[in-house]
């Protein structure tokens, strides 16, 4: 009978972006239960409902996260538009989505060049922070920041793009794909990332069900689910296919993402090519008096903010269920039967955003 | 989008429409409370196929919730954020972290609300 | 066994430009549309305090009395929505990030100008002054 030690893993890690402390009990090298432990960075942002409008309260929605901010801010209005019955114009939806898979784009390279990093690849690290760096610029030349885009307002968004611009976003993504190409070859075909990805963390497609995992989590064991299909915003008018896998290891994970990616390019391509004209706001009068589940699909999966007003200028409730929050169970059970070297990468593979998860 | 109907059931109904969720294949979507004046509102919500069933339990402090992590597993971060975070005790769950899940300077900090006087940076 | 995926991209790297920008020696890169700081032209100010109504961070302060705004900069988020309310757009959002500080500061005090007096109707000898006066 081998003796049981524990060993902590974080808060401070080199792979971790975030702070995240798990309780790793090991026999021999090899983890047979994990005990997870998050709040460094709660910051108790839905109390601030009380103290900010519902108009204000978007840049608090928008400050969530640094990585996913966008999409927050997106989810937030939608909910906020559809409990007052208001209808965006058009051209807002359709430049939300477009923004929306910019944003995921420089998600997912964010965490392919983290993920390299982890296993210690980091000349493909810098590769992709590089890529990245194109789809930051196109951000900050269309809304004026780079990681917070402050640009989604109830009623619709801030900022126009000019037609001129949108050709000209289409034609970088479109000359970067030839290296998108090159950088997810790596990924995907080379031997040495495929001896350490393969068969690595594999989470079953019933047990990614019951224990709620969603995103890319989900899709790489087998689940199609991604929210994107629902249709909001003006996904409802643009074919687009999930992508699945159904290895379930950490190595169908990554090939999710990588391939997530190009359909994100995609996406916006379709959304530049019908984007009508008009008007990108509205006016607003009026507050929120009712409840409502709003549901998009951030990088990591499904992100559901739940509103409730009654009718005053500060809303009663915003709470705010992200992805990460919801997938640290599944890490629980995959992290079993992992070997403590893999443990590093295998945390990685879910894509923890811990500021997201805490608030 | 759809309307969202949120059902109202009794605390003692919480585990069995669980079980009945997980038997007909939905999945655990969130579970999230509201404090209202004196009374606080959690809502269980469950998802298949992208349509949303919920179900929504008004208590007030002192009442015992029992958890669901019998029928879903991952129920055990949800309630303990319910109970660091607003003080209300929930029993039986699988992993309990007795009031260390989140570690802040105030017990239960949504349960109360302080207002500082003169913190604003303008001397307001 | 394919080895070395990543030569071909190290290779071709070489022989371009590195691709870090060496900010601070060289300036940030910045568009037209960057948030750097708020300015404000106090000639155009009529302290309404939309400005500070709207503010999220509620850094912005004016003081009616004494016709002075004043902004906290390190408390300012960039938002840019008190430059979108401003009734009088006397407010602008530059491009240039503002410095960093090692120690609190960054509150910035200007006089402004001031609601405009309205002309007096029956006043025919002194049409000839400027509508903006202080006082």
């Amino acid at each position: 009978m081998s003796k049981q030690i524990t060993v902590p893993f974080g808060p401070q890690h080199p792979v971790l972006p975030e702070p995240l402390h798990l309780d790793l009990v090991l026999e021999d090298e090899t983890v047979v239960d994990v005990i997870p432990s998050i709040g460094y960075v709660h910051r108790g942002l839905e109390k601030l409902v009380e103290k900010r409008e519902y108009t204000e309260y978007v840049f608090i929605a928008e400050r969530i996260c640094g990585i996913c901010s966008f999409i927050h801010s997106q989810t937030y209005v939608q909910g906020i538009e559809q409990i007052m019955g208001l209808e965006v114009p058009e051209r807002a939806t359709y430049l939300r989505t477009i923004w929306g898979e910019y944003s995921r784009l420089h998600s997912h390279l964010l965490w392919l060049g983290l993920f390299a990093d982890s296993m210690g690849f980091e000349s493909v690290f810098m590769n992709a922070w590089r890529l990245r760096e194109h789809i930051l610029d196109d951000l900050e030349a269309t809304t004026g920041g780079r990681v917070i885009q402050g640009v989604c307002k109830v009623g619709g968004v801030r900022k126009d793009i000019t037609p001129e611009k949108l050709d000209e976003m289409l034609k970088g993504l479109r000359g970067m794909e030839h290296e998108l190409n090159d950088l997810t070859n790596v990924f995907l075909n080379d031997s040495s990332m495929k001896h350490r990805l393969r068969g690595v963390g594999v989470l079953k497609k019933e047990d990614a069900y019951v224990l709620g995992a969603v995103g890319p989590t989900a899709r790489g064991s087998g689940l199609a689910i991604d929210i994107r299909s629902t249709g909001y915003g003006a996904l409802g008018k643009i074919n687009f296919k999930p992508v699945v896998e159904y290895d379930g290891d950490c190595y169908a994970r990554c090939a999710v993402r990588a391939k997530e990616m190009f359909t994100s390019i995609d996406i916006i391509e379709q959304c530049i090519k019908k984007i009508p004209d008009g008007p990108v706001d509205m006016k607003v009068t009026g507050a929120p008096d009712g409840e409502y589940f709003s549901r998009t699909e951030q990088p990591r999966g499904e992100v559901i903010h739940y509103i409730k007003g009654n009718g005053k200028k500060n809303l009663v409730r915003h709470r705010v269920r992200t992805p990460t929050f919801t997938n640290i169970p599944p890490l629980v059970t995959l992290l079993k039967g992992v070997d403590l070297a893999d443990v590093p990468v295998v945390v990685l593979s879910i894509d923890p955003c811990i500021g997201c998860a805490e608030r | 989008m759809a309307a969202q109907v949120i059902t109202p059931i009794g605390v003692g109904d919480v585990v069995s429409k669980a079980g009945q969720a997980k038997k007909d294949g939905y999945r655990l979507v969130q579970i999230g409370c509201t404090k209202i004046g004196d009374d606080f509102e959690i809502i269980y919500v469950y998802d298949k196929d992208f349509t949303l069933l919920s179900y929504r339990i008004t208590v007030k402090e002192d009442v015992v919730i029992p958890s669901i992590s019998s029928e879903y597993f991952g129920a055990f971060v949800y309630e303990n954020e319910i109970h660091d975070l607003y003080g209300l005790h929930v029993s039986g769950i699988n992993i309990d972290f007795k009031g260390t899940f989140y570690k802040t300077a105030i017990k239960h900090p949504f349960n109360v609300t302080i207002t500082k006087e003169g913190d604003s940076c303008q001397n307001k | 066994m394919t080895l070395f995926e990543n030569t071909k991209i190290v290779i071709s790297s070489l022989f371009t430009r590195p691709a870090t920008l060496m900010y601070p020696a060289k300036p940030a890169k910045k568009t037209a549309n960057t948030r750097g700081h708020v300015t404000i032209n106090p000639a155009g100010c009529i302290t309404c305090r939309t400005c500070q109504r709207k503010c999220p961070t509620q850094a912005i302060n004016v003081d009616v009395k004494e016709k002075t705004w004043e902004i906290d900069n390190m408390r300012c988020v960039v938002c840019a929505v008190c430059v979108d309310t401003c009734p009088t757009t006397c407010l602008t959002m530059d491009n240039q990030y503002r410095p960093a500080m090692t120690a609190r500061g960054g509150i910035e005090k200007v006089t402004v100008a001031g609601p405009k007096k309205k002309e007096p109707a029956a006043a025919p000898a002194n049409g000839a002054k400027p509508a903006e006066k202080k006082e």
